[in-house]
Formats: C-alpha cells, sequence, structure tokens
C-alpha cells in the first residue's frame, strides 16, 4: 500500500514548493499581507482611541480586531472575503491545463502511480498552502493585537477565530476547486483565469443587484422579498460566507432572518454562546463544504475522462 | 523460439464513431527494436497510450511481460518507459531536479536516486547543462533527457513515440545510435513509432506498417517487400537529357511497363520485368543521352510510397 501513497505526498510536496515559489503565488500573498496590517492598524486606533468606553463587562473586544473598521480601509472578515477567492483561483486556474500544453501531463502520468494521485495532489497540495497562509494571517493578527492592546482572547473568542479560519480556508477551497473545474474543462490557461474572474466578478459584484430586481418583480409585499431575496442571496457562496463569518464572529447578532415581534418580546439583550451561534449557521457550514465538494466532484470526473494526449 | 514481451490480441478502439484502431494483432520479442510506422493520425499514439493503460480499449487486449494494461496499469507502468512525442519538463527546475522527482515517484530515492540520475546525464550528454533549468534546454537537449528520464525507472521496455521530431538531423543520428546502443547493451525492448521512415529503418529489427488503426504489413524490411510485392513489380529510374511526350508514349509500348512518369531529367518506370535493354535502346532511338540508368528492387521507401501515397488497402 505504501507503494502508492508515498509517491503521492512526493507530489503534493513538489506542488507545495512550485506554488511558494511561483511570482502569482508571491505577489497576492504580498498584497494580502500588506492589507492586512493596514486593516489591523486601523482596528487598533480605533480601539486605543476609544479605550476609556471599554469596560471590564465588554466582551468579545478582542474579536473586534476581525470585524471593525473605520471606513478607510476594510475589516480583516472582508478584506479574506474579497481577497480569498482571488487566491483560491490564482492557484487553481492553471493546475491542470498548464502541464497539458507543456507536456508534463503524460509524461508524469505513465509514471507507476494511480491517475487520480494527479488531480488529488493538485487539490491537496494547494489546499495546503491555502490553509498555512490563512491560519499565519490570523495568529499574525491575533499576535499583534495582544501586543498592542494586551487583552488575551478569552477561549470563547480563541476557538470562534479558529473556526472562522477553519471556514475561511473551506471558502477558498471552493473557489480553488472552481478554478481546476475550469482547468480541466479549458485548454488555455487564459480562458481558464478568465472564466473564473468572471464567475467570481458576477457574485461578488451583479449577483445581489439581479437577487433584488428579481424578488421586487415578483413579490409586492416586503416580507416576502425579504425572504425570496434571503433565499436567493444564499446561493451565492460569498454571501453565506459574508453571514457565517458575521454570526462567528459578532456574538451579538441573534438570528439571521427577520424575527417576529412575539419572538423578540421577553428576550435577553445578551450574546449568544458559541455552540448557539454554530447552530445558527450549521446550514452555511455544510452549505459550502458541499459546494466545494461538487466543484471537485465534477473536475475529478472531467479529468478521470479526458484523454492523456496533449 | 523468441519470447514475446508485448502481446497485442484484436486491439481495438473506437473514437466518437470512428475506428482509430481495428483488431491490431502484434508480438513484440524481448530485446528487440519495434518500428511502428505510419502516417500522422494512423492511430501510433492511441496503440502507445493503450499498452500503458492510459487510455482505454473499446476491445482485445494487452499483455505486457505477463501483466494486462488495462486491469493493471501500474505493473504495467513499473516496467516500461514512455517518452510522449511532446515531452515536456518543469521548467522552472534544473534536468537534475526533473530527473530526481521521476525517480521518486517511481520509488527511487536519496543517494541511489543522485548517482543514476548522474549517470544518465552523462550518457545523453548533458552533464553540462544540469544545473540548467529545463526552460532553456533546446528541443534535442529536452528529447535526450527524456530518454534519460525513461530510463531512470530502470525500464524492462521504453516505448519512444515520434522520438526524433523537432531535433536536427546529426542530433537525430546521434539520438537514434543512443537508443540503439541502449537497447542492445541492457536488453531493453524498445517500441518506437514514426512517419520517417528512413531514421526506422536505421536503427529497427523489425517494423510494423499501420495505416488507419491497421497493420498492414510486420516484419523486416526484406521479408515485408516480398510479402507485399509478390507481384514482383520494380522500379527503373533513368537520367536522360531530353524527355518528350513522344519519348514516354514510345515506353509505354514496351511489353511489362506498366506506369512512365518523370521529374527533372529523371525517368521513373514500373514494370513487372527488368526491361533496362529494351529502354535504352527506345531513348537512344528517340535521340535522347542517356547518363544513368538504375534498376532497384523496392526498399521500404517504395513500400512507404505504396501505401501512404496510394492508400491501398492489403486485405
Amino acid at each position: 500500500m505504501t507503494d502508492i501513497v508515498r509517491p503521492f505526498w512526493i507530489m503534493v510536496q513538489k506542488e507545495i514548493s512550485d506554488h511558494v515559489r511561483s511570482w502569482k503565488f508571491i505577489i497576492l500573498v504580498a498584497l494580502i499581507l500588506l492589507t492586512t496590517i493596514g486593516s489591523l492598524f486601523t482596528v487598533l486606533s480605533i480601539i486605543r482611541g476609544n479605550a476609556a468606553n471599554i469596560n471590564s463587562d465588554n466582551t468579545f473586544l478582542f474579536l473586534n480586531l476581525f470585524t471593525t473598521s473605520d471606513g478607510s480601509l476594510p475589516p480583516f472578515i472582508t478584506l479574506i472575503g474579497f481577497l480569498g477567492p482571488l487566491l483560491g483561483i490564482a492557484l487553481g486556474f492553471d493546475v491542470i491545463n498548464s502541464e497539458r500544453n507543456r507536456g508534463t501531463l503524460s509524461r508524469v502520468i505513465s509514471q507507476p502511480i494511480p491517475r487520480d494521485h494527479f488531480i488529488n495532489s493538485k487539490f491537496v497540495g494547494a489546499l495546503a498552502v491555502i490553509c498555512v497562509l490563512v491560519f499565519s494571517l490570523g495568529f499574525l493578527v491575533m499576535g499583534l493585537g495582544i501586543i498592542s492592546i494586551g487583552i488575551p482572547p478569552t477561549p470563547d473568542e480563541f476557538l470562534r477565530i479558529i473556526i472562522f479560519l477553519l471556514l475561511s480556508c473551506v471558502y477558498i477551497a471552493f473557489w480553488l476547486n472552481l478554478g481546476i473545474v475550469f482547468s480541466t474543462t479549458f485548454r488555455q490557461s487564459s480562458t481558464s483565469a478568465l472564466s473564473c474572474l468572471a464567475i467570481w466578478l458576477f457574485f461578488t459584484a451583479f449577483y445581489s443587484m439581479l437577487v433584488q430586481i428579481l424578488a421586487n418583480a415578483v413579490y409586492r409585499d416586503p416580507y416576502s422579498i425579504k425572504v425570496l431575496t434571503l433565499i436567493l442571496s444564499r446561493l451565492s457562496p460569498n454571501y453565506l460566507y459574508s453571514e457565517l463569518t458575521t454570526i462567528l464572529l459578532t456574538p451579538s447578532i441573534r438570528s439571521l432572518g427577520a424575527l417576529s415581534i412575539e419572538q423578540i418580546y421577553g428576550a435577553i439583550p445578551s450574546s449568544l454562546p458559541l455552540g448557539q451561534s454554530l447552530l445558527l449557521i450549521w446550514p452555511h457550514i455544510t452549505g459550502l463544504i458541499a459546494a466545494s465538494i461538487i466543484c471537485f466532484g465534477i473536475s475529478y470526473i472531467f479529468f478521470m475522462r479526458q484523454e492523456i494526449r496533449a | 523460439m523468441p519470447e514475446p514481451i508485448i502481446e497485442i490480441k484484436d486491439l481495438t478502439k473506437d473514437y466518437e464513431g470512428k475506428r482509430a484502431v481495428d483488431h491490431l494483432n502484434l508480438n513484440i520479442n524481448k530485446g528487440e527494436i519495434f518500428g511502428l510506422l505510419g502516417p500522422n493520425g494512423a492511430g501510433k499514439t492511441t496503440v502507445i497510450l493503450m499498452l500503458l493503460g492510459l487510455s482505454e480499449p473499446t476491445g482485445g487486449s494487452i499483455k505486457i511481460s505477463g501483466y494486462d494494461s488495462t486491469t493493471e496499469p501500474l505493473k504495467v507502468k513499473k516496467i516500461t518507459g514512455y517518452l510522449p512525442d511532446q515531452v515536456g519538463f518543469y521548467e522552472n527546475r534544473t534536468g537534475l531536479e526533473n530527473l530526481l522527482y521521476t525517480a521518486r515517484l517511481n520509488g527511487i530515492s536519496g543517494k541511489r536516486a543522485y548517482e543514476s540520475a548522474e549517470k544518465l546525464l552523462d550518457i545523453v550528454g548533458l552533464r553540462e547543462a544540469k544545473y540548467k533549468k529545463t526552460g532553456i534546454y533546446s528541443k534535442g537537449m529536452k528529447q535526450r533527457l527524456g530518454l534519460a528520464d525513461v530510463l531512470i525507472k530502470e525500464p524492462e521496455i521504453i516505448i519512444l513515440d515520434e522520438p526524433t521530431i523537432g531535433i536536427d538531423p546529426k542530433g537525430i543520428n546521434e539520438f537514434l545510435d543512443l537508443i540503439r546502443k541502449l537497447s542492445k547493451d541492457k536488453g531493453i525492448t524498445v517500441l518506437l513509432s514514426s512517419h520517417l521512415l528512413h531514421q526506422v529503418q536505421k536503427i529497427c529489427d523489425r517494423v510494423g506498417l499501420f495505416v488507419d488503426g491497421r497493420l498492414l504489413a510486420e516484419g523486416n524490411i526484406d521479408e515485408m517487400a516480398e510479402k507485399l510485392f509478390n507481384n514482383k513489380e520494380i522500379a527503373i529510374k533513368a537520367q536522360v537529357s531530353n524527355i518528350t511526350q513522344d519519348l514516354i508514349d514510345d515506353l509505354k509500348k514496351i511489353e511489362g511497363i506498366r506506369k512512365v512518369s518523370y521529374s527533372g531529367d529523371w525517368l521513373i518506370i514500373k514494370s513487372i520485368e527488368n526491361v533496362t535493354p529494351a529502354i535504352a535502346k527506345s531513348i537512344i532511338a528517340k535521340g535522347g543521352s542517356l547518363y544513368q540508368l538504375s534498376y532497384e528492387k523496392y526498399g521500404l521507401d517504395e513500400i512507404y510510397q505504396y501505401y501512404f501515397e496510394g492508400g491501398v488497402r492489403h486485405d
């Protein structure tokens, strides 16, 4: 068995070192790092400026590091929501077709390895790079936060941040897999990159507008419009991710939809415990993981059925 | 009795309704160099991919050293090295790194991989270039690195798909000599495909003519000529000062001559028997000067022309 498993990790290793050495990755990391540090500084200056208002009852102060902004630079969660897909696409859009075009695919696949090692190692390699990057960024923000405000995160906050980082990896993995799908479908790397970016742009910029127009056209009463908008919006991975991170890192948010007067009546205005926050976003988590796996499944099937010849 | 290492039985492959390989039967013996000769699009690469289990046959079976290519591709790929027609390397890595990667995928690692990579790079003449990135390699260098890459897994069989494409003539000769030498020294079986017949003729023990998915003939070159031209057709070439239509008409009247054509000052005459005296007489009678007159038995060249240009099927 190890005869089959060992080459797989060798291939994963090669993928990781390829990504880390590539210019597109270095440029993206530089970009993400710069914006992260920028947003962290704005957050820290806000917190310092309002130091007098902070009291010991103000729990979840630490999470503000990830969510607060003064409007000049977006907070960390928005940043990852925006640049994460770009990172995923950049790592995924040419994994298969570039090897095919360079003539390395047929050479590697004629080695004694199962065919799916090729696409699996591409996925695992890129995913490893993404996870390392996301977690180091997250810990960087935490570390700088602890140093500059002097308040450590509570265990609950720490867990929330870890889960947030994990789900960010899943979210970026979705875009990675979308990139892999296009890289198996299109011969030209540029075509596949443009297709990925088109989908990304569609979901970031146009989808919400489209949903608004559609909902307003179908219904007249505000409640139905709201419900339909929400249902349709949640088909977008961007929206799922932004809802999910907001709930996770802002424990004071108690519901995702509209609440009736009866539901609010008598409720104690406190924060949700972690378990309850997770319960609220459980469908989002499964949805995001499912979307990611479906994309990979499609690319896997495409790849396995494709002819090897260049 | 030679022992077959590659056994192909009734191999058939359909692509979208088109039959790419049609009931191919072929045995290749241990240690021999077999040339699969055919025009582009004849299905050579398809056959090769099926041999390696990279493409699934529609029907028939392939056994390589006793392993079934379709059901046990890993075992087949373990003992078979494959050099694709458009071989590529990771361009941001050096030649040595590329070789070491292949070695590790084949379960050879550490010092042993390094030593054998160094040795092979010496053999293929890339000692100077081994620390250079493959992105700057010429086509010929890539092809030689490809050969090292194929050999590093210590294969019993190597399959080379159009190995000479894009290399200059001097490079081709060196490359083919290298293949021949390696095959004879180490007893490696070689299957090489080509549409360039002179190269195949030069190093192959046996060749197979493969057109439109069918193997038209196999054997060594003499055997094939005999098999294909049992009607004893021969070619006569004559260099004549002035070729006129009158002369051609006259030649066509000679008994046994089937076809007369010309290019420049060369007359090319196809005949069923040796009628050179009659031809000479006829040319002189028409007032032409005869500089050369030659009589040729069919070689691979003619066989090739016969099939690939005429597209005749040998049923």
